[in-house]
This record gives C-alpha cells, structure tokens and sequence, in this order.
C-alpha cells in the first residue's frame, strides 16, 4: 500500500492515505484526485438525474424516475419552507449541493484500501477517493456559496442597503459603525469558513477513523476481527454523518441566501 | 492542508454544475411532477364528481320510481272508479230499460184491455139492440117505432 520512499509504519500509512496526488507548485498545486472525483461524481450526478428529465413521463413513473423526483421533491420542500422569495436558482443549487455533496461524501463508505491500492498497482503512488476531505473541495462549495449571498444581497438591497446592512446593524447609531462592521463582517465571513470547515472536519475525521480502523487489520486476528465489528459499526453510523452532513450543507446555503433576500 | 489551486478548479467546476443543473435538470424534472400533481389533482376531482353524480342519479331514479308507482296506483284507483262506474250506468240502463219494457207491455196491455172493452160494447149493443128488437118484434108496430129505433141506433 506504501507508495515508493514511505516505509509500511502506521505512521507512513496514514501519511499516505492523507495525502492527495497533486501536480504543480506552491499556489498552483492541482489535487488531481480530488478534482477527478469530485467532477466525476458532478457529471454522474448532472447525467443521472439529466437522462431522468429527459425520460420524465408524467404518467406513471419508473423506479428511477421516483427516486430522482423523490430527491427533488425533498428539496424542493426543503426550500420552500425555508425560502420564500421567489428566484429560480436556490432550488437547482440546493439539489445541486445536496446530491453531489452526498455523492462526494459517499465515496467515504468504499473501504479505505480499495481504490488507492488499486491505483497503486496502476502505478498512481497517491490517490485520496473522498473529495469533502480535501478543504479546497470544501471551501471552493462554501466560497461559491459565499459568492452568491454577496451577489443576491447587493441585487436585492442594492449597494447602499448592503452596506447600511454591514454598517448598521446590531447597533442603529452612527458612532457604532466601526462596531457593526466589525461585527457583521466577522459574521458574515464564518458563514462561507464555518460551512467548509463543517463539511470538511466531520468528514476528515470520519476518513481518519476508517483509516485506524483499518490499520488494526495488520495486528493479529483478535484485533483484526474486532476491527470488522468497528468498521461496520462506524460505517452505519457514517451513512447517517454524510447524508447530515449533505444535508446541513444544503439548508444552510438555503438559510444563507434567503437571509440575503431579507430586506431589513 | 494547503490552499491550493484546486480551489480555483473546484469553483468553476461548482458554477458550472448550479448553471447546469438550473438550465437542464430541474425544469423538467419539476416540470414532470407539477404536471403529474396536476393530473392526481385532476383524477381525484373526477372522481369526486362522479361519486357526486351517482348519488344525484340514484336520487333520481329513486324519485322517478317513486313517481311511477304513484301513477300506477292512481291508474289502478281511476280504473277500479271507472269500472264502478260502468256497472253503476249498466245498472240504471237496465233498470230504466225493464222499467221501458214494463211500461210498454201495460200500456200494451191497456190497449188490448180498451180494444176488448170496445168490442165488448159493440157486442153488448148488438146483443141489447137485437133483444130489444126481438121483444118489440112482438108488441110494437114497426113503422111507429121505426124512428126510436134509428134513433137508438145513431146514439150507439
């Protein structure tokens, strides 16, 4: 499992497992894999659900169809109840995030070994399979959210609302400008950082403990099947982290945006 | 855990997917569903109607039945007065014929009664004439009495 130049240690294994293949220097280091994944599962997800629109019947639905319409309903609820300003794109975003954010996390549930050993036998010395470990994946979703909360607060308050948004509030008195912005701003900026530090974390550490899990598979056999019971425990236990963990991602980006619709 | 440029390809990545998720994927998925909701709502607001419509045409038959059996009942009373009523007139048809018909034969009878009492008069006249001529035969002279006897005649 060791790639070349990292000795078969604990250590050296989760050192490897934590590490993305990337190319480039410095700033402009690609995570090759995390990319890979991350589009990958984008494109599968925008295929699946695309080729479903395109069949949709409005008669009776195949399985398929009921379980894409299924996800979308949800959402479409989901934004709703959340939502009440009317815009087109809050409801294809949330689907957008919650399905490929489930579908990244998802890649959590493939056990820790399969596809880095198998790359590595393709001679691929790094390979990290879940994207929402890797916090540029995390963050580039909470920045682009992020984006769209400037975007929308300036469409609908225009600039000067969203200023006298920044400037003054909590407190409603010129001498508490510096205050309010300090204030706002800090609130604004932990929405996008907390949003991928949330996504990250949960799954970072979700990814550490498969990692430990299965590194008792190297003891001996007592550890080692007392490593199955724990690796199946922690994996039904994770399926209900990453679904929490796509959804919070979805309705907080909800709560997020239609606090940007807010007119105070 | 560095920032690297992966951010920078993650973020296009992102727009591009939101861009294409809102363009292709969720008008018609929503489009399918709205239509399907709208098609139950549809079905179901048939079926209410129909339901509604059974019951109105049950409450009609029941009406209508109700009005034939009450019509019959009355063809069936006007009937049962007609027939008394046609026994009723038989009835005095057949009394005022007998009474006609009894009339008739004492009138008859009356008649055969006065045309017997005539002749029986006629008779006795004669009979009275001839014995008043058998005994004046005898006692009175024919010419004298020959006047009393035409007269005796005439008034008969």
């Amino acid at each position: 499992m060791a790639a070349t130049g990292e000795a078969l240690t604990p250590q050296g294994y989760i050192q490897h497992h934590l590490t993305n293949l990337a190319v480039g220097e410095g700033f402009w280091t690609w995570h090759i894999d995390s990319l890979l994944f991350s589009v990958g599962l984008g494109v599968l997800f925008l295929w699946i659900f695309r080729s479903v629109g395109k069949k949709a019947t409005t008669g009776v639905p195949g399985k398929l169809q009921c379980f894409v319409e299924m996800i979308v309903e949800f959402v479409d609820n989901s934004v709703k109840e959340t939502f009440h300003g009317r815009n087109t794109l809050i409801a294809p975003l949330a689907l957008t995030i919650f399905v490929w954010v489930f579908m990244m996390n998802f890649m959590d549930m493939v056990p820790v070994d399969w596809l880095p050993h198998t790359a590595a036998l393709l001679g691929v010395p790094y390979l990290k399979v879940v994207p929402t470990t890797d916090l540029n994946i995390t963050l580039s979703l909470a920045l682009g959210v992020f984006a769209l909360i400037i975007y929308y607060s300036i469409k609908v308050k225009g600039v000067s609302g969203f200023v006298k948004e920044l400037t003054l509030q909590p407190f409603n008195h010129w001498a508490m400008i510096p205050v309010n912005l300090l204030l706002e701003t800090v609130t604004l900026i932990a929405k996008p950082i907390s949003l991928a530090l949330r996504l990250f974390g949960n799954l970072y550490a979700g990814e550490l403990i498969f990692i430990l899990i299965a590194l008792m598979y190297g003891a001996n056999w007592l550890i080692a099947s007392l490593g199955v019971t724990l690796q199946l425990g922690w994996l039904i236990f994770h399926i209900l982290v990453i679904t929490l963990q796509a959804f919070i991602f979805m309705m907080l980006t909800i709560v997020y945006l239609s606090m940007a619709h807010e007119d105070h | 855990m560095n920032i690297n440029a992966t951010l920078i390809g993650q973020t296009v990545a992102f727009f591009i997917f939101v861009w294409f998720c809102m363009k292709y994927v969720w008008p018609p998925l929503m489009n399918a569903i709205e239509e399907r909701q709208k098609r139950i709502a549809d079905g179901l607001a048939n079926a209410d109607r129909a339901a509604k419509d059974l019951e109105l045409a049950q409450a009609k038959a029941t009406e209508q039945l109700k009005e034939a059996k009450a019509t019959a009942n009355e063809i069936i009373e006007s009937a049962n007065k007609r027939k008394a009523q046609i026994v009723e007139e038989a009835k005095a048809e057949a009394d005022a014929e007998r009474a006609r018909i009894i009339a008739q034969g004492k009138a008859e009878i009356e008649a055969e009664r006065n045309r017997v009492k005539e002749e029986l008069r006629k008779q006795v006249a004669t009979l009275a004439l001839v014995g008043a001529e058998k005994i004046l035969e005898r006692s009175i002279d024919q010419a004298a009495h020959s006047d009393i006897v035409e007269k005796l005649v005439a008034e008969i």
